[in-house]
């Protein structure tokens, strides 16, 4: 340390001329520190530690409470990410502006997953331990929630999934819910709608063998619509990627079923249809929120005209709740039209808020207890009552494909 | 090469005194990381840095395996992510189904205490722990088995067809994984399944390989992290690694030589594979899920970032690159933690200063490469406090771009030092008294390194 200042201090010491340099590249690094301390000292007062992008609390005062949401804001699925993140921000602006939780106004700490569950881990694990946030919200995709998961359940912050549907996500433990139904009940939500709207008597089944979406779906109709007085008539299945289903088609066709239930992804459901189609098939279709993409109109045209399929929410239901949601998202999302992952988000958010009023604590069990105590609360995608396995029980919306240009259509609304 | 043949001693020692430096030593020097890093850093990080550590430490291994192949060799490999992803899944395998049969309960909680010493049910190490590291042997041979098909073709091929051939690979182990079938949570399903079902393995598929039991702790990961940098070391100053280097440096002059090009290439790939499944194989356990992207273009890019900006051929280059780039990923969500720990920058920097200027005192050539690390902290700090301000004043998020960040870096070294940060040197190198007025860290030559070559170690 001697040595160290006297060096600074001047041109007493004793080294060779080629070490000057060196003395004054230690001058500017302790002038840098210097700078930096004094710089350092400022943070502490002025800045307290917002984040980059926090809500505004207006009408609620007091210190925030800190949520945390973890998405895919970049990478390959960003757009998940970022429509649930602008449903989540509407929700607690809304609850900020009427006096937030008690008096407090709800901070967001957001962090970006770009859609890798490594990632996933990490953020999750700074929300809860570094941020210290009360509760978490995410993620969309399922394979990601199972890596943040397990992080909540061990810190004992609850944590509530606006849109993943597989069945494993709450089995991860108790601290773990959803405001999404689960990929079964898509199929027997299509049941009902096609023995009670449709009139159906008789039903043919496609599936897509290998991928375990359409396997559940088809399996759940097919139990449904049985025990709804109906008859599956025939099975046929196809793998994903296929381009011709005629043998199939052809085998439909000769047992002319009333409507044909497809719980595939659009991509193999446009063709499907097209083929159907030509083979004289004209029984309406059903399907799952799989089909929930503009390609698929893109791709069958004409062919897809009058069939349907069940999702979260559409955006065109007869409903004030949906409508005045949609108003407030374009007015803040520059005429955007949210989507169904914006008004999950916005409904995940709302039930969070919602059970911490009731709670009345921010401790992680109480917090626990109030979400798995939310009954009939009406959200934007239906009316919500979580289960004993952490799921929401709640309705599914019927749309149409029909209209120009051809898109869905609110139809029915069913509930389980 | 003069700092490499000062290491090679003058005769041959004996098998006791092999076994002590090859072994005992090196085995007691990670222990002693490990321990280092679990009880002595862990604390003071706090449960989020240590999570970060972890993942740290994988992408330490990453980058010094994958150091063998595209800096020693110089074999310019992209699927390497593909090792990785087998290490991980069969890792992952072993102690998830593992833990399913032989306790009907795949919980880390149960059947691993993560070094806790006063957990009643297993007071160092839990059995589980030992699954996951016979898991992590298993899924190192498997890798290297891989290794050795993929360095077949490397027979013929240079530069972008071999680079083709690995990308290639990457995405077969993608696709093959995406295959699988869904995983089994059950013990009693398990035990009743038929073989004809087990042929293609229950690891998940698309889906993903979820509920691993999470055993990876700092402890493990950084013992393997100084298992692996002692490994990849001994390979680079051996003959095998001075013919590597001869290949890298010019393939014709060192066949000319009678190094057998095709042997070491096969090798090379072979030791690379090898570390890169036990890194996977740990990363299985860190609490992740894996998913058949783990094999993707992604991962192995990532690898390449690293050793390629911290040196093709130095191992610590690419370590302290790897650690590096790691944080920074995770210091660019937001700068709150850089701002809240500025008391402990600034005593880094002044440290670090201090012992700069003592190693210049003493005449100590490393004095310069300390100091440069003094800086680091430093500019962490007035980074941070930048991002900050630059956030507060025009609302933008830098966490949005720092993938931008990232991949400018990477074109600002490539201009500036096409060979990496550190090229062949390692920074110990920059340690040591001061002998020449030019310090002998220039790469040798190519005809320099294939002179070199055969007359070291041609035949080990």
């Amino acid at each position: 340390m001697t040595w160290f200042s006297r060096s600074l201090s001047g041109p007493r010491s004793e080294r060779s001329p080629a070490s000057r340099g060196a003395r004054n590249v230690l001058a500017s690094v302790a002038a840098l520190g210097a700078c930096a301390l004094a710089l350092g000292m400022a943070p502490k007062s002025i800045m307290p530690s917002t984040p980059g992008d926090s809500m505004a609390p207006k009408p609620a005062s007091g210190a925030p409470i800190l949520v945390g949401h973890y998405g895919s804001l970049t990478g390959p699925e960003a757009t998940f990410g970022q429509s649930t993140s602008e449903g989540i921000r509407l929700a607690f602006k809304e609850i900020n502006a009427a006096g937030g939780i008690d008096g407090r106004p709800i901070e967001l700490r957001e962090y970006d997953t770009k859609g890798e569950p490594k990632e996933a881990t990490l953020a999750v694990t700074r929300l809860i331990k570094s941020d210290k946030v009360v509760a978490v919200l995410g993620e969309v995709a399922s394979g990601l929630s199972l890596a943040g998961g397990p992080v909540c359940q061990e810190a004992g912050v609850p944590m509530i999934s606006p849109s993943s549907t597989n069945v494993r996500v709450t089995k991860v433990g108790d601290m773990i819910f959803r405001v999404c139904f689960i990929d079964p009940f898509q199929g027997s939500a299509c049941a009902k709608f096609a023995t009670g709207e449709l009139k159906a008597k008789t039903a043919a089944m496609l599936y897509d063998q290998k991928a375990p979406y359409s396997v559940d779906l088809a399996k759940e109709f097919k139990r449904a619509f049985k025990k709804l007085g109906g008859d599956v008539v025939i099975e046929q299945t196809y793998t994903g990627g296929d381009g011709d289903f005629t043998t199939q088609l052809t085998s439909i066709r000769a047992r002319k079923p009333d409507v044909l239930f497809v719980p595939g992804y659009y991509t193999d459901v446009g063709n499907i249809a097209l083929q159907a189609r030509k083979l004289g098939i004209t029984c309406p279709m059903l399907g799952g929120d799989g089909w929930d993409s503009e390609k698929l109109a893109e791709v069958a045209g004409k062919a897809i005209e009058g069939s349907f399929y069940s999702n979260h929410y559409a955006p065109d239901q007869p409903d004030e709740q949906v409508q005045t949601f949609i108003a407030k998202y374009k007015a803040d999302y520059k005429g955007k039209t949210p989507d169904g992952l914006a008004a999950l988000g916005y409904d995940a958010a709302m039930i969070l808020a919602d059970s911490m009023k009731r709670a009345g604590s921010l401790d992680g069990k109480k917090l626990r207890d109030a979400i798995a105590a939310t009954k009939d609360f009406k959200g934007v995608t239906g009316v919500i009552t979580i289960d004993a396995n952490r799921d929401a029980v709640k309705s599914a919306v019927i749309v149409e494909m029909k209209g120009s240009p051809l898109g869905p259509k609110y139809r029915a609304t069913v509930t389980p | 090469m003069s700092a490499l043949t000062d290491l090679i001693p003058a005769h041959r020692p004996s098998l006791a005194q092999s076994l002590f430096a090859g072994v005992v030593v090196p085995s007691l020097c990670a222990i002693g990381v490990g321990t280092l890093m679990q009880f002595g850093v862990g604390p003071v990080l706090g449960d989020y840095w240590t999570s970060v550590g972890v993942q740290v430490g994988i992408a330490v291994m990453l980058a010094v395996s994958l150091n063998i192949v595209n800096g020693f060799t110089g074999q310019f490999s992209i699927g390497h992510a593909g090792f990785f992803a087998i290490g991980a899944y069969i890792g992952a395998g072993v102690s998830y189904y593992g833990a399913l049969l032989i306790w009907n309960d795949a919980s880390a909680m149960a059947h691993g205490a993560p070094l806790v010493w006063n957990n009643s049910k297993s007071w160092l190490f839990g059995a589980g722990e030992w699954l996951m590291i016979g898991g992590a042997i298993l899924g190192a041979c498997v890798a290297a088995a891989f290794g050795y098909i993929v360095g077949l073709p490397s027979l013929r091929l240079r530069g972008d067809y071999l680079a083709i051939v690995t990308l290639g690979f990457g995405e077969i182990v993608r696709v093959l994984l995406q295959q699988t079938r869904p995983q089994v949570f059950d013990g009693a399903e398990l035990r009743e399944m038929s073989a004809g079902e087990l042929v293609i393995p229950p690891l998940g598929g698309a889906t993903g390989f979820s509920s691993i039991p999470k055993y990876a702790n700092l402890w493990w990961v950084w013992l393997f992290v100084a298992v692996v940098v002692f490994f990849a070391y001994r390979v680079k100053v051996s003959s095998t690694g001075r013919a590597l280097l001869s290949i890298r440096e010019d393939e014709i002059a060192a066949r000319a030589m009678g190094v057998n090009i095709t042997k070491y290439k096969v090798r090379a790939f072979v030791l690379a594979a090898a570390l890169a499944g036990i890194a996977g194989a740990l990363y299985a356990h860190s609490g992740n899920v894996l998913q058949p992207r783990d094999a993707g273009f992604q991962r192995s890019f990532d690898c390449i970032i690293f050793v390629v900006l911290g040196g093709l051929g130095s191992i610590s280059g690419a370590a302290l690159a790897a650690v590096a780039l790691s944080i920074m990923t995770e210091a660019l969500r937001g700068p709150e933690p850089i701002l809240e720990n500025w008391i402990a920058l600034l005593i880094l920097t002044a440290v670090i200063s201090i012992v700069a200027a003592i190693l210049r005192a003493v005449g100590n050539r490393g004095w310069r490469i300390t100091l440069l690390m003094a800086v680091t902290p430093l500019s962490i700090l007035l980074l941070g406090l930048a991002s900050k301000f630059f956030t507060d004043a025009t609302g933008i998020n830098l966490a949005d771009y720092r993938m931008v960040v990232y991949a400018l870096l990477l074109i600002v070294v490539m201009l500036v030092r096409p060979n990496g940060l550190f090229g062949l040197t390692e920074i110990w190198e920059y340690f040591g008294p001061e002998r020449a007025k030019k310090p002998p860290t220039t790469p040798p030559t190519a005809s320099q390194a294939a002179a070199a070559a055969p007359t070291e170690g041609s035949r080990p």
